[in-house]
């Protein structure tokens, strides 16, 4: 084959799988939105994608929040400016870390889980099977995961936000000899509700991403138990990139 | 084909064709049962007896030709429309595909709970109702399909088929890789079930005692076309070389496997 009919076929493709997307998530969300609604099903999500996230989310946050501190104290530090090392913290976690570490971490958990058990249902006739059981299966499998993804999402960054600022504390006082009180006092009057509710509205995104890179990857999945193993693989990466690249996009939307 | 009746059918497929990939599997099936009749479609592996069934079932779009269920072209059919169909039938797949997250009273009783909208108590005890008739025991019903063995779980399956007092019942390969006493066992109950239901029963198999045993009738599959229908009882003395290399099972002939 000649390069531009490479070039041609492959962004044919491109467009093609785009287009898949594009009316897997609009079903998706109809599905998420409208009843019949599977409480059931929502419940057991909520706690899978949440819940069970929260102890990664947690520990992601505690040391990055850390870690964040001690590079900004030590850059603030070249032109005498480490006392503002608090409000830098806060306003990076809040705005851009909490939000996409959170988002990443839920990539690699949620969103390989999810493929992983929509892929095998695939492989197993079992989504076949809730279709002869006159069960849509957007309405039973993907609907309850989207509104999971999109509903803890922000619920876990803000807890992340909170544990990060909190590692950034922990250092500062522990070893950059900051005053812990004044340290609190020092974020919370400089940090704007924008700062904080802009993250959660990307996290929200990041949410609905997440979930609908799982499911789509799943619930296409063919080949047996290598396709399983494919569609995951595909879910975590395309999550991931799609988080990086739509955080560009909010943020420069909603500075 | 088959001898004259007078009955509209209860399924019937019309010149409907499938190709995967440039391969043309289906090449203009045409079939039609009629009510109360038990039917079952033999053929090799790989001719294309699953994706007959899906076709039948709904579960995938032919890309040509016409699937009747009562009259109603499934294929013109919207989503809704066709999930109201989906309550007239069962189906029981060739790997039972219970739902691995559900427990086993969960499975047989999905249909009630989650499409008819009955209570789960009440739902719960048809359900330990349908796995008694498969000759199930009760405490069978709070396990996950996991814990039980091949044999059970096609049993489980059949009963989550039948749950729901189907009109027609699809059965794909019932008894391909069960033992002989398993598979017989399971032979039985599906001849039990259609006949307390009174319903129409599709099924596609390549094990011929299967095939002898639960069909009125059985069709032939081969190339994408069906080359030979007729009662069950009369397959010995078919007049077509094809059935008599399937039956009697031998590697020679004029059907050459891949
Ligand atoms: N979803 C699919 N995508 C591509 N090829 C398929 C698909 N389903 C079936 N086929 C192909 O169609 C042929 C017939 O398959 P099948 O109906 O499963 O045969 P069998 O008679 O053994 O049940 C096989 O060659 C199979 O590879
Ligand atoms: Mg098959």
């Amino acid at each position: 084959m000649n390069p531009v009919r490479a070039i041609g076929a492959s962004s044919f493709d491109l467009l093609q799988s785009a287009g898949r997307l594009a009316v897997f998530a609009a079903r998706g969300v109809m599905a998420a939105a409208m009843p019949p609604f599977f409480g059931r099903q929502l419940v057991r999500q909520l706690y899978a994608i949440g819940y069970f996230s929260l102890p990664v989310v947690g520990l992601t946050a505690v040391f990055t929040g850390a870690a964040l501190a001690l590079n900004i104290y030590t850059g603030g530090a070249r032109f005498n400016a480490e006392q503002i090392m608090p409000q830098i913290v806060a306003l990076g976690i809040t705005r851009e870390l909490g939000p996409v570490l959170a988002a990443l971490m839920l990539a690699g958990r949620v969103s390989a889980a999810i493929a992983a058990e929509i892929g095998a249902m695939r492989a197993t006739e079992q989504i076949d099977a809730l279709q002869t059981l006159s069960t849509d299966p957007y309405r039973y499998l993907i609907g309850p995961r989207l509104t999971a993804g999109v509903l803890t999402l922000p619920l876990l960054t803000l807890t992340g936000d909170i544990i990060g600022i909190a590692g950034g504390w922990l250092v500062a006082v522990a070893t950059l000899k900051f005053n812990g009180t004044i340290y609190i006092a020092n974020t919370w009057n400089f940090l704007q509700p924008w700062d904080v509710i802009s993250g959660l509205i990307k996290s929200a995104m990041f949410g609905f991403i997440v979930a609908l890179m799982g499911c789509y990857h799943g619930f296409n999945s063919s080949g047996g138990a290598r396709g399983v193993g494919r569609s995951t693989t595909n879910a975590v990466v395309s999550a991931a990139v799609l988080v990086f690249a739509t955080d560009y996009i909010m943020t420069s939307l909603l500075r | 084909m088959s001898p004259v009746s007078t009955a509209a059918p209860k399924l019937e497929m019309r010149g409907v064709t499938k190709t995967f990939e440039g391969r043309r599997v289906l090449d203009g099936v045409d079939i039609a049962i009629q009510p109360g009749r038990s039917l079952v479609i033999i053929g090799a592996s790989g001719q294309g007896k699953s994706v007959t069934l899906k076709i039948a079932v709904g579960l995938m779009r032919p890309d040509a030709g016409q699937v009747f269920m009562d009259g109603d072209d499934m294929t013109e059919l919207t989503t809704a429309e066709r999930s109201r169909l989906h309550g007239k039938l069962g189906m029981l797949f060739q790997g039972s595909a219970l739902f691995d997250s559900l427990t086993v009273w969960q499975n047989v009783a999905f249909r009630l709970i989650n499409a008819d909208k009955i209570p789960r108590k009440e739902a719960r005890a048809r359900a330990i109702d349908a796995l008694q008739r498969v000759g199930l025991p009760r405490d069978v019903a709070d396990r996950y399909p996991a814990e039980i063995s091949g044999g059970m779980q096609k049993r489980v399956g059949l009963a989550r088929a039948v749950a729901a007092h189907p009109e027609i019942l699809f059965f794909d390969e019932p008894t391909t890789g069960l033992d002989p006493i398993t598979s017989d066992v399971i032979n039985d109950l599906i001849i039990e079930e259609v006949r307390r239901l009174g319903c129409t029963a599709v099924s596609i198999t390549d094990v011929m005692a299967s095939a002898r045993k639960i069909g009125d009738e059985i069709a032939m599959l081969l190339g994408g076309k069906i080359v030979w229908r007729g009662p069950a009882k009369s397959i010995d003395e078919a007049d077509n070389a094809y059935v008599q290399q399937f039956i009697n099972g031998r590697a020679h002939g004029p059907i050459t496997c891949v």
